[in-house]
């Protein structure tokens, strides 16, 4: 079984849901990412999402975006992103670690590459915002044969013929995109994410993730309710972005907000 | 192998290019659009109702215009210009805002998004906009918003909303990526108007299809004209569209070589360039997979180029596919070239050409020069450069 497969098989077994953080991975500087990781285990994260920092990062509002400008002012590449999960399995080797981002930078590096390295690394599961389950089927592919998981979206405006196309293809967990926007944008409606939940449902036997628009315990609680895994990420990354010059402070507030968010959702 | 003409496929694949990298979203609104594009394409009243429009509004056909004294001051090819700068609005981009306004119209949309770089498809979208009572709202750089304050002005007269992107290098690009997240918001009543031959399918395949009036046109008044077809095809390229309208009904004419100009800044080794094509590597970006201007670690480089309307760091999908396959070839003009081609048009033949066409004559002039005097030469003019007056008095150490 798959490292993912197996943290949502043993919260299943607890009655308990997944806490998912997003950050971008080198922000606000390379040397944070590894120790911040670990922290977030720490304050109860079952996954941890991993932003790749893309130039361009047309899903993202402006939060994210900045998070990538700081990242990428360090240069942080998807070679360091990958010896940064290489770094944390030395000393984790149970918390899924799964990359989000944009396909260039893995284009770039190379499909083939990229999947033996990321095997090599410890990486458990692969989310491309730009890359549907029809343009994705050799990368799909290869992830699968090297036991990687191929994470997909589900979006509100899903027809229920894709929604069944993607969770043919999906493995790990389903992402299921709680608004139309951006990330970082409105608050979340759980009831019309409930239904769509209730239909996905009848075609995957898949954990659903929900995300966007979960900024603290209450929306994290209620969105736990109806889902496997609550993502939480804009909110992470402002406080990263509000504490540049201090790291640390940045990483508390990190902390301290996951705490929250785990203690309302285990309520 | 598919005969290049009948591409896309029904994914919007040109070879390994095109297709729809977004985010979930947006796939049910690209469907909505490939579905009533394909049907309305398709429907007599359409193309009637297009027709119609392009006669009466855009004021087309557009004149081929044989420029003699350019031609003789360069003793080669005879040079003929494709004067899409006498539309309504001064350039070949209302082609396509008229297409696709009315798209927007039959999938009874509100309210409809654009990016533009040098203002021109701004421009032409505000104005199809006025006229069908749509709201209209235009991403821009705030780096074109300064080299471009007279169309930036033109858009506001018009009624639309002008929204700086202070994002990023603040060009082009950054416009298209922020009017793509207003989009993925607003989708359900918002009609996004791409303006160049890009973005993911179906809109190269539209933009292409609106935009290849001007080929046609052009093939038709070279056979009426001059007897013939001509020998070279040649137009700048930012995103592509006026290029590929003008290359697509020639696809099958092998003996016309097609040829599209880049933006070569500096020159194309200088890094500050806006030539993908003659320099860059395949990737992923904007909704489709071509050739861009990316590092070793896939970030996209800043594009740099004299004209807004060129300064892009991507070009459209069909594009890559005919460079691939040897049917269309690229090369660059520089910054220089370009202005040269803008002082010497207006001094020669009275007809003041955008930067962005500028780099088209530039290069078409050079290749005229080493051909024989009974050939013929089509240059695209894509648009006028009356925009670019400030860009121009700036460089000669005028103020207004
Ligand atoms: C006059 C003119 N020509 C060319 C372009 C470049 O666009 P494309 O390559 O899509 O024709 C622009 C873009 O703004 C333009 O205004």
């Amino acid at each position: 079984m798959s490292r993912i497969a197996g943290c949502f098989a043993a919260l299943k077994t607890q009655g308990r849901q997944a806490l998912i953080p997003y950050v971008t991975a080198g922000d606000p500087n390379p040397d944070v990412t590894v120790g911040l990781m670990h922290q977030m285990v720490a304050a109860g994260a079952d996954v941890i999402e991993l932003g790749i920092p893309f130039s361009d990062p047309m899903a993202d509002g402006p939060v994210i975006q900045l998070a990538c400008e700081r990242a990428l002012a360090h240069n942080t590449s998807l070679t360091m992103i990958l010896a940064m999960v290489a770094e944390f399995r030395q000393q984790n080797n149970t918390t899924p670690v799964v990359l989000m981002g944009y396909l260039n930078t893995v284009e770039r590096m190379g499909y083939d590459v990229f999947v033996a390295k990321a095997q090599a690394a410890g990486l458990d599961g692969v989310l491309m915002v730009d890359l549907p389950p029809e343009e994705g089927h050799n990368f799909t592919q290869s992830l699968a044969q090297a036991g990687l998981d191929a994470i997909f979206l589900i979006a509100p405006t899903t027809t229920e013929e894709r929604i069944k196309k993607i969770c043919a293809v999906g493995s790990g967990y389903l992402y299921y995109v709680s608004l139309k926007g951006v990330t970082g944008s409105a608050k979340i409606n759980t009831n019309e994410v409930a239904k769509k939940l209730a239909l996905v449902k009848q075609h995957t036997q898949l954990p659903l993730g929900v995300g966007f628009g979960i900024r603290d315990a209450d929306s994290a609680s209620r969105v736990a309710k109806v889902a496997d895994g609550v993502v939480v990420g804009s909110v992470l990354v402002n406080a990263l972005g509000d504490n540049q010059d201090v790291p640390e402070n940045g990483c508390a507030q990190v902390v301290a907000t996951l705490t929250a968010m785990r203690q309302a959702m285990d309520a | 192998m598919t005969e290049p003409v009948a591409l896309p496929d029904a994914e919007g694949h040109f070879g390994p290019y095109g297709g729809r990298f977004v985010s979930e979203t947006l796939f049910a609104a690209l469907d909505e659009l490939r579905d009533t594009y394909e049907q309305l394409w398709q429907s007599p009243e359409f193309q009637a109702e297009f027709d119609l429009d392009m006669a009466h509004y855009v004021g087309r056909p557009s004149p081929l215009y044989h420029a003699k004294r350019l031609s003789e001051t360069y003793g080669g090819a005879q040079i003929y210009l494709k004067r899409e700068d006498l539309n309504h609005t001064g350039a070949h981009k209302i082609n396509n805002t008229i297409g696709q306004a009315l798209l927007a119209k039959h999938m009874g949309k509100p309210r409809i998004i654009a990016e533009t770089g040098a203002g021109q498809h701004g421009v032409a979208s505000a104005t199809v906009a006025a006229r069908l009572g749509l709201e209209c709202v235009v991403y821009m750089g705030v780096k074109d918003i300064r080299r471009q304050t007279l169309n930036v002005y033109r858009m506001k007269l018009l009624g639309a909303t002008v929204i700086g992107v202070d994002s990023g290098t603040k060009t082009l690009k950054d416009a298209m990526n922020e009017a793509m997240r207003d989009w993925v918001t607003n989708v359900d009543n918002t009609y996004y108007i791409i303006g160049t031959a890009a973005g993911p399918h179906p809109y190269p395949k539209l933009v292409r299809d609106f935009q290849s009036i001007i080929g046609r046109e052009a093939r038709r008044q070279s056979l009426e004209q001059a007897g013939k077809l001509p020998d070279a095809v040649v137009a700048c390229v930012g995103g592509g569209s006026n290029a590929i309208g003008i290359f697509h009904p020639f696809l099958d004419d092998k003996d016309v070589r097609l040829i599209g100009v880049e933006a070569g800044g500096h020159g194309v080794d200088s890094g500050q360039h806006a030539a993908p094509l003659s320099v860059g590597t395949p990737g992923v970006l904007h909704g489709n997979r071509t050739y861009l201007m990316s590092d070793e670690n896939g970030q996209i480089q800043d594009p740099y180029s004299i004209s807004a309307g060129l300064d892009y760091p991507g070009v459209g999908p069909e594009h890559s596919y005919l460079k691939d396959i040897g049917r269309a070839e690229y090369t660059a003009a520089t910054d220089e070239e370009a202005l040269h081609s803008f002082r010497e048009l207006t001094l020669l033949e009275g007809i003041m050409p955008a930067l962005e066409s500028s780099h088209a004559v530039a290069h078409g002039c050079k290749l005229a020069s080493t051909m024989a005097k009974d050939q013929m030469v089509v240059i695209n003019l894509s648009g006028r450069g009356d925009k670019d007056i400030h860009t121009v008095a700036d460089i000669d150490g005028i103020e207004f």
